[in-house]
């Protein structure tokens, strides 16, 4: 999928996942309860933490309702988060534990 | 089967700020095991004080490294026999060992037949993927006809053991096998082994797409994942194939679950037994 072509695409994903860029996983479990309050993170299904991501593709080809996509250096970003049935497949495929679709995160 | 949120294995069962992101390929299905063996104690809300995992070298056994439990990573092959020990020592743990294809039915052959034999209660938690895949990719007893590895690059000639059938010669009290695929089941049939009284051993055929996938085509780790979902079948699906369809295919599920004396209880009765009849002994003579 070619992301350069839909700007406005790309905006509403941004809204729908929590990218992080600090790439401290020391602070995870705080940095996990300080994310909870943002508003964004309400709005999305599904977290990913990008720190501990080794983009193999297993979530984005298992999500059985296709709620994934596939950013262009291979790792997932949230497509459709209204398809969420929070049926955690993506949680137990995950190799890395850098992705929940848990209700309660 | 009880969903466990990702939070509370980072935070309580894993050695989150240590030791990841971990060291394993991406796509390899060790983490998935990983997550099932975490989520069926989490199910079964054992304390992490209770409860040991031993590892001997591979892949594979780098798993006690990233849980938070008592663990043990000891000598190539004899994961098995270390974990005796523990038991024997303290039989109230509840001893998992995990180990590699290599690791348990080479190097460590005798071990496993023989602690499956002698039915002490360890569960071991077999993580097949068809390869030595930490030494570089040589082949190892199950590595399938005609597949290639850095040591058989026209082939493999040898045939492979079937590791359930094996452990099922040898007598162990139970034997399943499922594939990371099945993640759900996985965790269920982990839970079930964990709470058998006895040698249990659970089979999970893993994927290995940087080195086994690479060498022999299979493609990425999802479509690796893709391959277990239509080849490997569940007993009752595997039983309606005619002989010709049977071929390539293998079957998952739990293949046997009884009750036998368990080594450490009738050792323990041994002791006891002698321990009255010295005593009776004793009283004779004063």
């Amino acid at each position: 999928m070619n992301l350069s072509r839909k700007p406005s695409d790309i905006e509403k994903h941004r809204e729908g996942t929590i990218i992080r860029t600090d790439d401290s996983s020391v602070k995870m479990e705080v940095e996990i309860d300080e994310v909870r309050t943002e508003v964004d993170y309400k709005k999305s299904p599904v977290y990913i933490y990008y720190d501990w991501c080794a983009k193999c593709g297993i979530c984005v080809a298992f999500c059985p309702t296709g709620v994934l996509g596939k950013k262009p250096d291979g790792s997932p970003y949230v497509k459709n988060p209204e398809k969420c049935t929070h049926c955690e497949t993506c949680d137990r495929l995950c190799p890395n534990f850098a992705i929940t679709g848990a209700k309660d995160k | 089967m009880q969903k466990i949120p990702q939070k509370i294995i980072h935070n309580k069962y894993l050695r989150h700020r240590k030791k990841f992101p971990h060291v394993w390929c991406p796509g390899c299905s060790n983490g998935i095991v990983l997550g099932a063996v975490i989520r069926a104690v989490a199910e079964l809300e054992w304390k992490r004080s209770d409860i040991t995992m031993v590892s001997g070298i591979g892949c594979s056994s780098r798993m006690p490294v990233y849980v938070d439990f008592n663990t043990l990573h000891t000598l190539h092959g004899r994961a098995i026999a270390f974990a005796t020990g523990v038991k024997l020592f303290k039989p109230e743990l509840k001893v998992i060992v995990v180990t590699g294809d290599g690791d348990a039915t080479a190097i460590g052959g005798n071990h496993f037949i023989h602690a499956a034999r002698r039915n002490i209660d360890l569960t071991v938690i077999l993580l097949n993927n068809y390869i030595y895949g930490m030494t570089g990719g040589q082949y190892s007893p199950t590595t399938p006809i005609g597949d290639r590895t850095t040591t058989t690059p026209y082939g493999n000639i040898d045939p492979a053991f079937d590791i359930c059938e094996l452990a099922l010669g040898a007598g162990a009290a139970f034997v399943a096998r499922t594939t990371a695929y099945h993640a759900t089941e996985a965790q269920t049939f982990i839970k079930k082994a964990l709470v058998h009284k006895g040698f249990s051993l659970v089979e999970i055929i893993c994927a290995c797409p940087i080195i086994y996938g690479r060498m022999n085509k299979k493609g990425d780790a999802p479509a690796m994942m893709k391959s277990m979902k239509e080849n490997i079948l569940s007993i009752k699906a595997y039983e309606k194939l005619t002989e010709e369809q049977k071929e390539g295919k293998i079957k998952r599920g739990i293949f046997r679950e009884v009750i036998k004396p368990e080594y450490t209880e009738e050792y323990d009765k041994l002791v006891k037994s002698l321990q009255a009849s010295i005593g009776e002994v004793d009283n004779d003579r004063t």
